[in-house]
């Protein structure tokens, strides 16, 4: 599977800010679950994106723009999440534009400030839905010794593919 | 700034960092036995008074690093005098009397109090200002 939950980088900023965008679609899989219907209650399904995963596309939005900012060298770990709130829910059709800004940087790590926004499909306004604040670690520099496995990282090969598919060099 | 002032604003950081309420945070309180503080909520608290003072804090002036790794410092699960004198020396914000009647390492996180914290911020403010 890949985890992947942003489908194109728009803007970078380098040390300094990212744009993204996900398009939400019913073929995703987990719409099935979230929510089904049940039709001894007489519910009908409710697709919608759960929430856990916008912000892990914020995180993942966020993480390139502080690992970039090292040119990939230190190991990010998403570390809080400061504040995660939400105004209304991304069903498919949506596309959702995450913008992550640096707020502070420093061999320690980072914290961004996030926004979510749903651009709607017919009139292709955006909306603020939501807004997502995190920390990041440079585990190298916090937890030296400490060995944590490989998945645990922001980077993978995906956000390279991702990268140069954007038309951005991924410079690792 | 008056104390109070530094206080209050320590406050704002904690209530934010940690998600605690007002009242919980009292100048003895413990960030960590008593306000839920772990590891990585150091580096956000460092942040945070970093934002709301407008200093910067290096790395190991607030919270100490290499001091508990180090065995010199800690044999058999306790801080040794010589670590607690150099923990001293190095936090001079840090009121140690009560951890040094039973220097376990497991519990030397406690030392840091909302207290320690101000100690720290009002250091660095008088700092500033007589330079």
């Amino acid at each position: 599977m890949r985890w992947i939950w942003i489908d194109r980088i728009l803007e970078l900023q380098p040390r300094e800010r990212l744009v993204a965008i996900k398009h939400v679609s019913l073929v995703e899989e987990h719409l099935d679950e979230h929510f089904p219907g049940d039709d001894a209650l007489g519910l009908d399904p409710c697709p919608i994106m759960p929430a856990p995963l916008i912000i892990e596309g914020m995180a993942q939005t966020a993480g390139i723009l502080v690992g970039h900012a090292s040119q990939f060298r230190e190991k990010v770990i998403l570390a809080k999440i400061s504040r995660a709130e939400f105004s209304r829910e991304a069903v498919p059709g949506d596309t959702l534009r995450y913008t992550a800004t640096i707020r502070r940087l420093d061999e320690a790590g980072a914290v961004t400030a996030g926004e979510v926004e749903i651009i709607a499909p017919d009139t292709l306004s955006p909306t603020t839905i939501g807004r997502i604040d995190l920390m990041f670690s440079h585990i190298d520099k916090n937890l030296a010794g400490v060995e944590f496995p490989e998945h645990n990282f922001v980077f993978s090969e995906s956000f390279r593919t991702l990268l140069r598919s954007s038309g951005f060099d991924p410079g690792f | 700034m008056k104390r109070e002032e530094v206080f209050e604003k320590i406050l704002e950081v904690l209530v934010d960092a940690l998600g605690v309420d007002d009242d919980e945070v009292t100048p003895d309180a413990s960030l960590t036995a008593d306000l839920g503080a772990e590891s990585i909520d150091f580096l956000d608290i460092v942040f945070k008074l970093e934002q709301a003072f407008g200093f910067k804090i290096e790395q190991g002036e607030l919270f100490p690093e290499n001091v508990t790794q180090d065995p010199d410092f800690v044999q058999d699960g306790r801080v040794t005098p010589h670590g607690l004198k150099t923990l001293r020396a190095r936090l001079p914000h840090v009121d140690f009397s009560k951890f040094e009647q039973d220097p376990e390492i497991t519990k030397v996180a406690e030392v840091f109090t909302v207290d320690s914290l101000v100690n720290f911020v009002e250091e660095k403010l008088g700092a500033q200002s007589a330079a």
